[in-house]
């Protein structure tokens, strides 16, 4: 019996630094890994999801929909900014990173001045459950699988929706899409705002267990970029491997040695994963099936 | 050159009234800006208090301020401008100990005197450093015992994983040791690090008595939730918390219960000192969230400050510097009579114990009055004697 708790207990652990990088990556899975736009505002797309959450929240609504709420504001903001900002600057990589570098940096400051240093937080919901003496968060515990749904919804969107299927053929080959009448222009819309969304559905999905600052976006940053960047060129693929691979390596390090070293053993892992594999893991994978 | 010499003696007299210039390094925004922004408010209430009053020695206090973002880079480029381009008369400044120690390295080239008004983790014994803040031996010599006495020997430390949670840390565990009690555990953490699953996890498996957080900034703030939602129900002890990033006020109950933190003023404070200091930063600043320890510090060193210029009837920064370590520079403050130690330049304070209760409302179940900064003396740093620009650590002491 203990040795199941014992298994339990570890399993629990990597489920939890698994969902952490799934959902830190998700967003960023969609605008960066699909439309290649380097967007170092999505901390702050995390950060509005958390605050609308919160707010929210705290004026009365129900958590799931408060949740939804942050969602919805954080993809709505991606589409404005879109529309004034990020339109302009596909197929420029580094005035991207300028660009969405200065609209963190406003996206922050901005919020502390709107909306002070810091808001009294929501209480994490649904309490906690003891196994062989040790106390868990049972909404914790849920968020691994919240973070696998997501995934596979996510995947049957691009793989078997009109929609995927248009935005996967805008961002392949623009001009061919156009041309087969695509409207791309509403696909790269569409497809930034979703991104944005999802950033802000983290957001929401962490608000409760977080402390909700201005600066809380820079939390999920690394994670975001470690686990986009490791799933590779097949972003939809690649993720929930690449975020496997990770959460396991530093589930394990941070229990034997402590967070210091679960970090350092993250990030040593992805340098050696970009020089190993430079496609990411979902290039071996696919090298392995013969696609190329 | 004769010219030159009547205008050179021609600018004392045109002084007289010139505005005395304190350059202020504080993190209006970034990681640190929570607990910071009462600080600057501090420091703008008392120097508005002294100019009202006609200011010190008929000359008006200009603050030169710059935001340094909580960025130690930021720290040392406006050091160099407020002391070189500005001509600072005194400098206030920082938060973190990161960023004192990246600064104070400048302040020594120039000599400039300096002012850092926060609690750290002790040891700085430096000539041209004030430090109004509370230090280990006035925080933990009677925190950590206080607890073990209530609780139990068995601790478990988490610690930021800089100076200041290094340092800190290995005070509690001298501590720990001196008392008879073990350290189960200890573990620093990256500030980077909000996740802390695995953490609330290895403490439950080492079982101790209570946890000491010393944990800093906004990313580590998430641990209490995160420790209440896993249901830890361990005591916490810690120098850094509630007195100020007022973690009661902004998080849902109960994530902060059973906290116990020695500070050397919080706002709960219920005395005539404290009720008319905040009666008056209220009717300045209507909106400040929370009056935090560190702005008691930086209130009082602007009145420290005063003192001394008054006693060296001058802002000559060398003269200053001997009447704050005079031994007789004291102000009445938020927290009572506080006086400036000779020996480290560090303050004595009244440190009170305050507890969070489950609803997250404050007592304070102990105070103990006049606690002398009585460490660096007692190891052979006598700023008095002789100059000195280090920081001391129980494992790094003075040459005798």
């Amino acid at each position: 019996m203990d040795l199941l708790f014992y298994v339990y207990a570890a399993f629990y652990q990597f489920a939890d630094a698994f969902s952490f990088l799934i959902l830190s990556g998700i967003g960023l899975a969609v605008i960066f890994g699909m439309m290649g736009v380097i967007n170092l505002a999505h901390g702050e797309f995390i950060m509005c999801g958390a605050y609308v959450t919160v707010l929210s929240a705290r004026a009365g609504l129900p958590l799931p929909l408060a949740m939804v709420c942050g969602t919805l504001s954080s993809g709505l903001v991606g589409l404005v900014l879109e529309r004034l900002i990020i339109r302009r600057l596909y197929q420029r990589l580094f005035d991207s990173i300028v660009a969405t570098w200065a609209i963190s940096i406003i996206a922050t400051q901005g919020m502390l001045i709107v909306a002070g240093p810091s808001l009294e937080g929501i209480k994490t919901p649904f309490g906690s459950f003891e196994l062989g003496g040790i106390s868990f968060s049972v909404y914790r515990a849920i968020l691994p699988a919240v973070a696998l749904l997501l995934l596979g919804a996510l995947y049957w969107l691009f793989v078997r929706t009109r929609f995927g299927i248009h935005s996967r053929a805008a961002m392949q080959d623009a001009g061919m899409a156009k041309a087969l009448g695509v409207s791309t222009d509403a696909i790269y819309s569409k497809t930034f705002g979703l991104g944005a969304a999802l950033a802000g559905l983290t957001g929401a999905l962490y608000a409760p267990t977080m402390t909700a600052v201005p600066t809380m976006g820079s939390a999920f940053i690394v994670q975001s970029f470690v686990t986009v960047v490791v799933s590779g060129a097949d972003v939809m693929l690649g993720l929930a491997p690449s975020a496997a691979a990770l959460a396991l390596i530093q589930a394990l390090l941070t229990g034997f040695h402590g967070q210091l070293i679960g970090q350092i053993g993250l990030l040593v892992t992805v340098i050696l994963v970009v020089r190993i594999m430079p496609t990411g893991i979902s290039g071996f994978f696919l090298r392995g099936s013969g696609t190329k | 050159m004769l010219a030159t010499f009547a205008i050179a003696m021609a600018i004392p007299a045109a002084q007289a009234a010139d505005p005395i210039k304190l350059g202020m390094l504080e993190d209006a925004s970034g990681n640190f800006a929570i607990a910071v922004i009462p600080k600057i408010h501090a420091v703008e209430l008392a120097v508005d208090e002294i100019n009202a009053k006609g200011g010190i020695l008929g000359r008006p206090i200009k603050i030169i301020a710059y935001d340094t973002q909580s960025d130690n880079t930021r720290f040392q480029e406006f050091a160099r401008r407020v002391i070189q381009q500005d001509k600072a008369d005194v400098v206030f400044g920082a938060f973190s100990s990161a960023s004192r120690e990246a600064i104070r390295p400048i302040m020594d080239r120039y000599h400039q005197l300096y002012f850092y008004n926060n609690q750290y983790e002790g040891g700085v014994c430096d000539s041209n450093n004030f430090v109004t803040g509370a230090v280990p031996e006035q925080q933990f010599s009677t925190l950590i015992p206080w607890m073990m006495e209530k609780y139990g020997k068995r601790v478990y430390t988490i610690a930021a994983d800089y100076n200041f949670g290094q340092i800190s840390a290995e005070w509690v565990r001298n501590i720990v040791k001196e008392k008879g009690g073990t350290m189960v555990g200890e573990e620093f953490i990256p500030l980077s690090v909000s996740q802390f699953s695995q953490t609330i996890q290895n403490i439950q498996k080492a079982k101790p008595d209570f946890v000491v957080t010393l944990l800093v900034g906004a990313n580590q703030a998430s641990y209490y939730e995160q420790q209440a939602s896993a249901n830890l129900k361990l005591p916490m002890a810690s120098s850094v918390n509630v007195g100020q990033a007022y973690e009661h006020r902004r998080f849902k109950a109960p994530a902060l219960k059973d906290m116990y933190v020695t500070a050397n003023y919080v706002e709960e404070v219920n005395s005539p000192e404290s009720n008319d200091f905040k009666k008056r930063f209220h009717a300045k600043f209507p909106n400040e969230p929370y009056i935090n320890q560190e702005a008691a510090n930086s209130y009082d060193a602007v009145y420290l400050y005063k003192a001394a210029v008054e006693k060296a009837r001058t802002t000559d920064q060398k003269k200053v510097a001997e009447a704050l370590r005079s031994g007789s520079i004291c102000t009445n403050g938020p927290s009572g009579k506080v006086c400036i130690d000779p020996k480290s330049q560090h303050l004595s304070h009244t440190i009170y114990l305050v507890h969070v209760n489950a609803d997250h409302s404050v007592d304070i179940p102990k105070v103990w009055n006049d606690i002398k900064p009585y460490w660096l003396g007692t190891v052979g740093c006598d700023l008095s004697k002789k100059p000195d620009h280090n920081q001391y650590t129980p494992s790094h002491l003075p040459k005798k």
